[in-house]
């Protein structure tokens, strides 16, 4: 049964006041949701303000218990202590990365944990001839025995759908549905939603495309830095993106910024034209033509959304250690460098500090002075043996000079935190002396202290000349921290704007959309 | 407790594994009532193991990169007749047999190495692959026949140190050898514990260092008298010898270098070791080679004592090695373990292996009874590991936030670091 709200409309979904604490950080404080039945409704904030979170709660990934507050659901508290739980209710999510399992057919993609049986025995025979139904509903003509892997991002997000129809849900959730796809797949995904609210069944999108949000939303709440700031009506309250976007940076900065002088020279780094592919899937690009410049003492932001290839484009200009190169040229100090493997960048002066310290940044094995010197290893050998008291001063001088807090450097990166973990990764680059250091998310995951020295720190490189490249998601801190800021949308860098001209709506504006001038 | 680990450092994990091969010794000791430590028992256990200990270095090299090596066996008794028919029936001297050996063990290094390193083929399947291969060569080459190999040859699998200078009732190279290795150990140990203080860097306390010093060349020199005192005719032997030396160099690779710096990060976290300079494809092809290069060695020690190269040699060995270096501390996941560790581990089964013989318990229950303490071993370490893992729903979160490139990461990092810190302390 649905309850009704003050205004008479029924209400499928209410959370209230939900509190998520991880150790350390709350997630989510007091956040509250209600979502009318038969409408649509988007789930906006920046990355990292706790939307997928909400998500996890509201499915019971983090089950009742691990969280404070209610979760009404049609009238009744919900108590879910798994997804099941949640997808025995009706509530289905359908992730970002697609739940598939490439190598089985579309139907046995959709009846997999459900399958019919009879007698004991798949009825594979009554599978198809549902999936075949299901097929018609979500638009999609393919042949229910195809391979998943045989079809297209965009399919697979439809059959996502079908399977979910299967589990006859009542209210669906999509995490980024369209961020994979190309617009008209992405429009035909909307055209879906459209059509599922017209049989009755409620949606909450999550996504970063504004557009989007504004043509099938029917109502918005906008999340920001763990609370639910407001619900609008797109209707009555009528909301466009420029609304939203103030919604979602809507905020007095945090983050406070050591005071700096930029000394800012020639230009030290050109990169020309740089196009990339995605490294499995044909005729994907994930960087398309872009052009920019870093010069001396300058810090350089690149703002973009989650999936917008700001990663990418990092790590293929780092001695392409990501996709397929398809063309581009770098030029250092004017000089065309031509960099083929990792080493081969860091001999040419560049450093790259990954986004995902955990699983891409840190081998969480070793302590801390093994990482520290494990990019510079031929800086403190002789004939190829390491020298340990060489490696232990260098890393008790970066200890001491960046302040990383640790009994000791032979302490393992593992027990750090993670504002200590990124010191310890940001000496291991400064140890090999880069000219052009490039940081992607330098201060995610990190407490707001930690992320004031880190800012020092990049500022202090800068000082020292060398080029600095910042990619961030928290708008504020490029804001606060670049020189001069360059957007990129799907690939392709959308604008160049200096500090001065930056706010945080021209750039979010930038960012959701393809360039407008050349 | 806390002294002890003190003692052998943090490891507890290592500090077990000498605790339990000590443990083991002494059990044996008065249960075969003084069988086991004689000169004769402990010359023997050293001969009939050194092999798979020489295995268990290039294995544990293998398995700390995270591949692991089935084919060890079969490439040993592949270079074993090789060498063996090369010296029958060219008439090539012993030398140019063993650099022959070695050859062929890079040669065949160098095919695993590219399949495993350059294509891309897990070294499970490559290994395997090679296991079939080489066990046919050594029966096609050798058309299943047993062929012996010369005296001179045999003296790398059974020869001992010889009798020079003065009699003094001992065997004196053996003697010279243990005081060096004593004294090694001393000078080594003030050294690195002079250089730790000049640098600022936490010390152990005397007492702590006397007592270590104390127990290990206590051990050296024990081992040594036993050594000096066999009968007339033995003393070091041979393969015990060569064992040492491959043991300080590759303890000295894997710890010191950067080759050896790079087998560990490669291991650890390929992604991260990539994007360090490591050139990961390289070190793969160097441990899977050098592998290769090391059963070589092995199969020539064997077919040396065995004074004979047959169809069979090598059988298990894969198994034994890989034994030796996970109850030694290795994880299964790369990253981790040490050469000196897996000797310890090769150790523990090889004393018990000939405990058991001693008491005279069948080959049945001995199998049985090492099955188990591999078992048990490495259970040992897997529930240090569990203590204070992560919950369910870390795991199940995991899960969720498993996408290649940017991982959404948000609060959850922090929960896995704690979760981290927990698991490791």
């Amino acid at each position: 049964m649905t309850s009704l709200d003050t205004q008479g409309d029924p209400v499928i979904l209410e959370m209230r006041s939900i509190t998520k604490e991880f150790p350390g950080v709350k997630a989510l404080a007091d956040v509250n949701l209600r979502v009318k039945a038969g409408e649509i409704h988007a789930i906006c904030g920046e990355n990292g303000a706790g939307k997928s979170t909400l998500m996890k709660v509201l499915s019971g990934v983090y089950p009742y218990g691990t969280y404070t507050g209610d979760i009404v659901y049609q009238a009744e508290v919900q108590q879910f202590k798994d997804i099941r739980a949640s997808e025995h209710a009706g509530i289905v999510i359908i992730h970002q990365e697609l739940a598939l399992i490439p190598e089985l057919s579309i139907t046995e993609n959709i009846f997999l944990g459900n399958e019919p049986v009879k007698r004991g025995v798949i009825d594979w025979a009554e599978a198809r001839t549902r999936t075949r139904e299901l097929l018609a509903r979500v638009g999609l003509r393919e042949n229910p025995d195809t391979p998943v892997k045989e079809i297209g991002v965009g399919k697979q997000q439809l059959v996502e759908i079908a399977k979910a129809l299967s589990k006859s849900v009542k209210l669906l959730i999509l995490d980024e549905p369209t961020a994979a796809l190309n617009e008209s797949d992405s429009q035909h995904l909307l055209d879906l939603m459209l059509g599922l609210k017209g049989r009755g069944i409620t949606s909450i999108i999550i996504s970063h495309k504004l557009n989007e949000i504004e043509q099938i939303a029917d109502s918005i709440t906008i999340i920001r830095d763990g609370k639910s700031i407001e619900t609008l009506d797109v209707k009555a309250d009528g909301v466009d993106e420029d609304r939203i976007i103030k919604g979602m940076v809507g905020r007095t900065l945090e983050s406070r910024f050591p005071d700096h002088e930029p000394k800012i020279g020639e230009v030290l780094f050109e990169v020309k034209n740089w196009t990339v592919g995605h490294p499995q899937v044909q005729d994907r690009l994930v960087c398309k033509g872009s052009n920019f410049f870093v010069r001396r003492g300058e810090i350089v932001g690149f703002a973009g959304l989650m999936g917008a290839g700001r990663t990418e484009l990092a790590r293929s200009v780092f001695g392409r250690s990501y996709g397929r190169f398809i063309t581009g040229s770098i030029y250092k100090n004017g000089k065309e460098l031509h960099l083929k493997s990792v080493k081969q960048a860091i001999d040419a002066g560049l450093g790259y500090v990954t986004e995902d310290r955990k699983s891409l940044g840190l081998n969480l094995l070793d302590d801390i002075k093994t990482t520290t010197v494990s990019a510079a290893l031929h800086k403190i050998s002789k004939h190829f043996v390491v020298d340990a008291n060489k490696e232990f001063t260098v890393a008790e001088q970066y200890r001491k000079s960046l302040r990383t807090k640790t009994p000791s450097v032979e302490e393992g990166v593992a027990k750090l935190s993670g504002g200590n973990q990124q010191k310890v990764v940001l000496a291991k680059w400064m140890f090999t002396d880069p000219d052009l250091l490039i940081l992607d998310e330098p201060t995610r995951g990190i407490d707001v202290g930690a992320k004031y020295e880190i800012y020092g720190i990049i500022q202090q490189l800068a000082n020292q000349g060398k080029a600095v490249i910042v990619i961030s998601s928290e708008l504020p801190e490029l804001l606060g921290l670049s020189d001069r800021i360059y957007t990129i949308f799907e690939g392709a860098i959308t604008g160049v704007v200096d500090k001065d001209e930056a706010s945080q709506e021209s750039l979010m504006k930038l960012m959701t959309s393809a360039r407008k001038t050349a | 407790m806390n002294a002890l680990k003190k003692l052998f450092g943090g490891n507890t994990r290592q500090f077990g594994m000498i605790f339990a091969l000590v443990a083991l010794i002494v059990f044996f000791q008065i249960a075969t009532e003084g069988r086991t430590l004689t000169p004769g028992n402990v010359i023997n256990l050293f001969n009939g193991n050194s092999y798979i200990l020489i295995l268990a270095i290039g294995m544990v090299l293998v398995i700390i990169a995270g591949h692991i090596d089935l084919s060890v066996g079969s490439v040993a008794a592949f270079v074993g007749v090789t060498v063996a028919l090369a010296i029958r029936d060219w008439g090539i001297p012993w030398w140019a047999g063993i650099l022959l050996g070695l050859a062929l063990g890079a040669l065949i290094g160098v095919w695993q190495g590219f399949w495993t390193a350059y294509v891309g083929i897990p070294a499970f399947i490559v290994t395997l692959a090679g296991m079939l291969l080489f066990r046919g060569f050594n029966q096609f080459v050798g058309k299943s026949n047993t062929i012996p190999v010369p005296a001179d040859f045999q003296y790398i699998g059974s020869g001992y140190l010889p009798e020079v200078g003065p009699n003094t009732g001992f065997n004196n190279l053996t003697l010279l050898l243990g005081l060096l290795g004593v004294a090694f150990v001393v000078f080594s140990e003030l050294r690195s514990r002079r250089t730790a203080k000049a640098l600022g860097a936490e010390v152990p306390e005397g007492w702590v260092v006397v007592t270590k010093l104390v127990l290990i060349c206590g051990a050296i020199l024990y081992a040594t008298y036993l050594f000096a005192t066999g009968r007339p005719g033995t003393s070091f032997p041979i393969p015990g010898l060569i064992l040492a030396v491959l043991v300080l160099i590759y303890g000295f690779i894997s710890s010191k270098t950067v080759v050896g710096r790079h087998v560990y990060a490669v291991g650890g976290n390929r992604h991260a070791a990539e994007l360090s300079g490591v050139q990961s494809k390289k070190v793969n092809f160097l441990v899977m080679m050098n592998m290769a290069i090391l059963s070589g060695l092995a199969g020539m020690i064997f077919v040396g004592r065995s004074t004979a190269s047959g169809p069979f040699d090598g059988v298990g060995w894969e198994l034994d090695a890989i034994a030796a270096v996970f109850i030694g501390g290795a994880a299964v996941t790369g990253g981790v373990g040490t050469v000196i560790g897996s000797i310890v581990g090769g150790l523990v089964m090889a004393v018990l292996n000939n405990g058991l013989q001693l008491l005279g318990v069948g080959a049945d229950l001995t199998q049985i009874i090492k099955g188990l303490v591999l078992l048990i071993a490495v259970a040992f370490d897997v529930y240090n590991k569990s203590q204070g893992k992560r919950s369910i729903i870390g795991m199940l979160t995991q899960s969720f936030n498993r996408p290649t490139g940017g991982t959404p990461l948000q609060p959850d990092e922090v929960t896995s670091t704690k979760a981290t810190i927990s698991r490791e302390s």
